[in-house]
Order: structure tokens, then sequence, then C-alpha cells
């Protein structure tokens, strides 16, 4: 709208250039000095003094408002989102480092539980090598009892089978030598003799 | 008057107000502040509708904006003077915006006429002066008298010092202005050649891609102006609030 409207004032000032332009005859007629910068109509616009009651003004109201709606609604609208996120993070952060600390204590808890264990298969292995150890020893010791008890047994055995075969060598002899009397000297020899004899040569 | 660079800068009564033989008039300058402050804080306002945790393209460009001059004002200012956030948030954007506005063709540029700068000055160094008075009493005025300066050339330098403060919101507003102005100006004679050189048949037409390439280059150059001198504008700000809060240099 405003550019049609000025469009409209542009078609209508050229050709009076030494003229007041449209918006400013108002002025003119209020005795204002238009053409206090000489030149241009109206002097130079962005220098011209004309307007700037009405922009201190305008720019005063418009300025405050903008300044209170950004002092009351939007900066604090804007702060609280950054301030939340920002929370956020540092509690994420937090709760991160705390989840590591709780990973970290397990860890350590797994590597104890993990020794331990480990200490106590070596001390149940140790027991049973000396467990099974002991056992062999005493496994030993008796079946060596055991022999040694069988190795008596068995000297005395041939003790009493020297013994034996001793007495009986003295019956052989005195069986040959009563049967070589009799057979090859044709001698009549009372057994009680013999005996005798056979006991005179052995001792 | 259609190649007249200047025109754009002309101000139209759109709703006569006269009180006390004050021309106070709703004009097309009037128009534009409002819809800089209009669309200024609309777009704040639509950008942060959704409240995003994780924010969208628009709610970024919002928050950019707000940390952007959070920082500023923090670095140049200290946290003492965060409190001023509001107000170079409101200048920054409210600059920024009537920049950027500037660049629509048809469109009137409130940043390109001196008293709407010098105002925004004014306001800056109003606010500059009251704070720092209210707050620090008449020991506010030590800004002038820098510590560590031999007693002989003392007051010289004071003189430079309310000199150069004094300087202050001419420069603060004569930088915008004539940066827009001047931007706008260029921008559109480069423009009138285009138009006035394809007038004249082939060669003319062939000729004037010249300004025309010019023309683009200029466009994109504004465009980072009008950004830029919003910047500078919030930046300044910064500097001089810092002086309200800490006069003690």
């Amino acid at each position: 709208m405003f550019v049609t409207q000025a469009f409209a004032q542009e078609a209508d000032a050229p050709p009076t250039s030494h003229a007041l332009p449209p918006s400013d005859t108002e002025a003119a007629q209020h005795g204002e000095t238009v053409q206090a910068e000489g030149g241009h109509e109206g002097g130079f616009p962005p220098m011209n003094p004309q307007y700037f009651a009405s922009q201190v003004l305008w720019l005063a109201i418009i300025f405050t408002l903008f300044y209170l709606v950004l002092k009351r609604v939007l900066v604090p609208r804007l702060a609280g989102i950054i301030e939340n996120r920002r929370d956020r993070i540092a509690h994420d952060l937090e709760a991160a480092e705390r989840m590591r600390l709780d990973a970290d204590e397990a860890q350590a808890a797994y590597e104890q539980e993990l020794a331990e264990a480990r200490q106590r298969s070596q001390a149940i292995g140790q027991e049973a090598r000396d467990a099974a150890r002991a056992d062999a020893e005493a496994e030993r010791k008796r079946v060596e009892g055991e022999l040694d008890a069988k190795l008596e047994t068995a000297q005395a055995r041939i003790a009493e089978i020297k013994q034996t075969a001793l007495a009986d060598v003295g019956t052989i002899a005195e069986d040959v030598a009563e049967s070589i009397l009799t057979d090859v000297a044709g001698l009549t020899v009372s057994r009680e003799d013999v005996a005798g004899s056979v006991r005179a040569a052995k001792s | 008057m259609a190649n007249d660079p200047i025109h754009q800068f002309q101000i139209h009564r759109l709703i006569p107000i006269e009180i006390g033989g004050l021309d106070l008039s709703f004009t097309n300058s009037s128009l534009f502040m409002a819809l800089t402050a209009a669309v200024g804080a609309g777009f704040l306002f639509s950008a942060t509708q959704g409240r995003g945790l994780v924010p969208g393209r628009l709610q970024s460009t919002a928050e950019l904006s707000y940390e952007f001059v959070a920082n500023m004002l923090r670095d140049s200012a200290g946290s003492q003077g965060m409190q001023f956030f509001p107000f170079v948030f409101s200048i920054f954007m409210f600059v920024l915006v009537g920049n950027l506005f500037g660049m629509f063709p048809y469109f009137f540029t409130i940043t390109s006429h001196i008293i709407v700068t010098f105002a925004l000055a004014m306001t800056v160094i109003g606010v500059v002066v009251g704070y720092g008075i209210y707050k620090h009493g008449l020991s506010w005025f030590q800004v002038f008298v820098p510590s560590g300066v031999p007693g002989v050339i003392l007051p010289f330098v004071v003189l430079i010092e309310v000199i150069s403060f004094l300087s202050r919101p001419v420069s603060l507003s004569v930088r915008l202005f004539a940066n827009m102005l001047a931007g706008h100006i260029t921008l559109k004679v480069f423009a009138g050649f285009v138009v006035s050189l394809s007038a004249l048949g082939a060669l003319g037409i062939g000729g004037a891609v010249l300004p025309l390439l010019m023309t683009v280059a200029l466009t994109a150059l504004e465009f980072l102006v009008a950004f830029l001198q919003a910047y500078v504008f919030a930046v300044l700000t910064c500097m001089y609030l810092n002086d309200a809060v800490h006069p003690h240099h």
C-alpha cells in the first residue's frame, strides 16, 4: 500500500522539482522551512530536519515496545531454552559419569572375584594333590608291610622245609648205608649202628 | 525520478499528525520501524515456539544470535554487564533487521537517516551515563581521569577523554548512517546504469552487463555491511556499557 502511494507521489513530483513535492506542501503551509538544506526537493532527505520530531517519536515508541517485548518475553524464553539444554547436558554427563563409575566398580569386583576363584582353585588343587600323595604313601606302606609279612612267612617256611630236608638226609643216608651194607657187603648190621655211624660221619 | 538515487530516502506522511506545531506524522519511516520491530520480535517468537531441546534451523538461528550478543557483552563488559543484555540484544536485532529490510527493493531503510541512528546512539550514551551516575554517584566521572598519568599533563588527558566521550554518539551514529546511505546510493546508481545503458540498443545491452555484475556484487557486499554494521553498533554499545559498569580503568 505504501509502495503504491510512494509511486503515486513519485509520478506527481518530477515536473515540479522547483515546487514542493506533495508531502511537503502541508509543512510549507505550516510555515516550516522545507528547503533547509537547499538543492534537492525538501533537502537531502536523510538530513532533512522536517521529519526529525516524527522519526524520534516513533522510534522511541516502537523501540521501547520492541525492548519491552524482548526483555519480558523473548529473552527469558531464549535464555530458558538454552539454560534448559545446558542443564540437561550437564545432567546427562553426570549420569554418564556415574554409570562409568558403576562399570568400573563392577569391573573391579569381577576382577577380585576372579582372583579369589583362581586362588581357591589352586588351593583345592593343592589339597587334592596332597591327599592323593598321602593316599599313595599309605597304600605303599601297607603293601610293603604285607610284602614283608609274606617274606617272613616264606622264610619261615623255607627254614622249616630246610629243617625237614636236613632231617630227611639222615634217614636217607641210613637207608642208603644199610642197603649198601646189606646188598653189597652182605653184612647184617643193626639199624642203630648204621644210624650212629651216619651221625658220626655227618658231624 | 526513477533513477534518482536519493529518492529511496524520501519520507512520506501516511497518517498526518500534528501536535503543538510539531509534525509527528506516522510516515513510511515509522511504518518500517514498526515492521522491523514486528519482524524482529516475530522471528524470535516463532523461532522459540517449539522450545526444542534439539533446535531446528530457525531456533538455531535465534539461539545463535542470542549467544553471539551474550558473548559479545560478556567479553567486553563482564558478567556485571549482563544486566544490559536485553537492551544490547534489542539494539542489535533492531539495527540488524532494519538494515536487512533495506535490502528489499522499494523498502525504506530506517537506519539510513541520521536522526534514527543518532537517537539510538544517544539512547546508548544516555544509558551509560545514567546508569554510571546512578550506580557509582559522582565518582563515576573518574572515567575521564585515567590512573597513573602525571599531574602536569592530566588536564589535557582529561580534556581528550571528555572530547572522545562526547564524540562517541556522533561516531556511533554517523558510522551506521553513512554506511547504509552510501551503500544504498551506490547500489541504486549502478542499477540505474543498467537501465540507462540497456536503453541504448544492442551495444548498450552488452555494456550493461558490467554494471549488472557490479550490482550483484554490491548486493552481496551490502548484505555483509548490513550485518557488520549491526555487529559494530552492538559491540561498541557493549564497550561503552563497560564504562558504566567499570568506571575505573
